[in-house]
């Protein structure tokens, strides 16, 4: 696919040079993104897109570990948009510069919508009778949920370690889960189908989101994308979505 | 006969397109780490849960599958093309919409589900959900290598042991399922080797909690995210087993035609 790319890419090349469409070649910038990031990028891009008419934005969204998988194997990525610092730590070989940490992000409790088994707070899902789901400590969401319940003595045991946050989601929304630990943003983005109980003080730990350009290409389109998301606008359109900001 | 010789260049393709992707995954593992690897706990529990449910699920698949698949290929019923074609949709679904069609099955707010929940019976999160999900998508292929075996007979023996006095129950025991044995063995082998690769309708359904509903694909997609090296080390099981378990029936039941 990715030849058929390149090609594409030579014959759009080829037709406006042909054309002859002044110095501004069409480029193609891609991103990769942690799939929580999705409504927030897909705005910004289209902001950045605006700006820099030549530059067509290819978003792609994933687990950040996917991801980062993807990229040690060669995947061609402009810049990678991280959930956790240490899954960007994974791809320090391909990261021209510095991450920049651009969002943060905490967990809260989801319940059934009106909150029927009367959960306040962190402690009470340590009842056994509850169905509890929550990350596996292998991915970031997991970590967070670990590193919370440690902090305040709470011993959870979650019936699912899921190795997704929307399928914790999921698990609640369907009602088949009593109550999930999940972002801030999953919660906002799930609306009516879940109360949100806040655990106290949660943003003590948040998960830090760092961006960086990639190796690949160091491009001034690229880093012109990381100032997109790290600026003010963008950083308005992170907020809007529950993201908190460093 | 002997087919044209140039079909071994498309052929050779097909070949390639399978066992090169296997090969790249062998080329991946690091046969030093293997034992360390494969004998963590939660490699351990993941393995020995996959075994029991999907042979668990081959039984039910086994149980259920075998009347329908005689039904299938010997009765006469309206509906009976509908009702093979229903049987037959879990193979084309995707995995994401057989977790889905349990959730809102089996779910605890489920068709039955909700019933089920009310009596005290939860399946949610259980290993019997895992066993639910594993033979939503194996028993079709147990009643498709059954019914193809039981068509592919004909009716002679049958008809003869008919006409000696074999009543139906006489029939199916000492004619029809004898002869067809070797098609119940690979659908059942199928069956097994589908049960254990299952992996979106368990997720979406089950859920993945260590040895209790993450089976070995569920394992390895966790694993993936932190440890690729164990991820890799437990697929290269589940290919080995799934070889082996392929191979043997295959090298039992589809015999190379007798040179003429």
């Amino acid at each position: 696919m990715r030849s058929g790319m390149t090609a594409g890419l030579a014959v759009t090349a080829l037709v406006l040079t042909a054309c002859g469409s002044g110095p501004d070649t069409e480029q193609t910038l891609r991103v990769g993104a942690a799939a929580s990031l999705q409504e927030p990028f897909e705005e910004i891009a289209e902001d950045y897109e605006a700006e820099n008419r030549h530059v067509t934005v290819e978003l792609q969204f994933a687990g950040s570990s996917d991801l980062a998988a993807q990229i040690s194997n060669g995947a061609e990525v402009d810049v990678f948009a991280s959930a956790d610092e240490e899954t960007m730590e994974r791809v320090s070989a391909d990261v021209a510069g510095e991450p920049t940490v651009f969002a943060t992000n905490t967990l809260t409790i989801v319940t059934e919508p009106g909150n029927p088994r009367d959960i306040s707070g962190l402690a009470d899902l340590e009842d056994v009778t509850l169905d509890v789901v929550t990350c596996a400590p292998q991915v970031p969401c997991g970590r967070s949920a670990e590193d919370l319940a440690e902090a305040r003595g709470v011993m959870l045991t979650p019936v699912s370690e899921e190795s997704r946050v929307t399928d914790v989601l999921a698990k609640v929304t369907s009602g088949e889960a009593d109550a999930g630990l999940v972002y801030v943003t999953d919660a906002a983005g799930a609306g009516k189908d879940v109360a949100t109980v806040p655990i106290r003080d949660a943003d003590a730990q948040p998960n830090r989101y760092p961006i960086a350009v990639l190796t690949s290409a160091p491009s001034d389109e690229a880093q012109a994308f990381v100032d997109a998301v790290t600026g003010s606008r963008g950083q308005r359109i992170l907020d809007d979505h529950g993201f908190g900001l460093p | 006969m002997r087919p044209p010789a140039w079909l071994w260049l498309p052929a050779s393709g097909a070949v390639l397109l399978v066992v090169v992707p296997l090969l790249g995954l062998v080329a991946e593992v690091e046969p030093d780490r293997l034992p360390e690897l494969l004998t963590t706990q939660a490699s351990i529990d993941a393995l020995l849960l996959s075994l029991r449910t999907a042979s668990a699920a081959t039984v039910v698949s086994l149980l259920l599958g075998t009347p329908l698949a005689l039904l299938l290929a010997r009765g006469r019923w309206p509906g009976q093309s509908l009702l093979r074609a229903l049987v037959l949709v879990p193979l084309v679904l995707p995995p994401v919409v057989g977790g889905l069609a349990l959730l809102f099955t089996f779910g605890r707010r489920g068709l039955i589900g909700q019933h089920l929940e009310a009596a005290g019976l939860s399946i949610s999160f259980s290993t019997t959900a895992v066993v639910l999900a594993q033979s939503f998508v194996a028993l079709p292929f147990l009643v498709l290598s059954l019914e193809g075996a039981v068509r592919g007979l004909g009716r002679r023996h049958e008809e003869v042991a008919a006409t000696l006095g074999a009543g139906p129950w006489r029939r199916l025991t000492h004619v029809t399922l004898p002869l067809v044995a070797p098609g119940l063995v690979s659908g059942c082998v199928l069956a097994f080797a589908r049960a254990l690769g299952e992996f979106g309708a368990t997720l979406t359904f089950a859920g993945s909690a260590q040895g209790r509903t993450r089976t070995l694909p569920l394992e390895i997609y966790l694993q993936r995210e932190s440890d690729p090296d164990a991820a890799v080390a437990l697929a290269l099981v589940l290919v080995v087993l799934a070889t082996v378990i392929v191979g043997t029936v295959y090298a039992r039941t589809v015999r190379p035609e007798p040179a003429a």
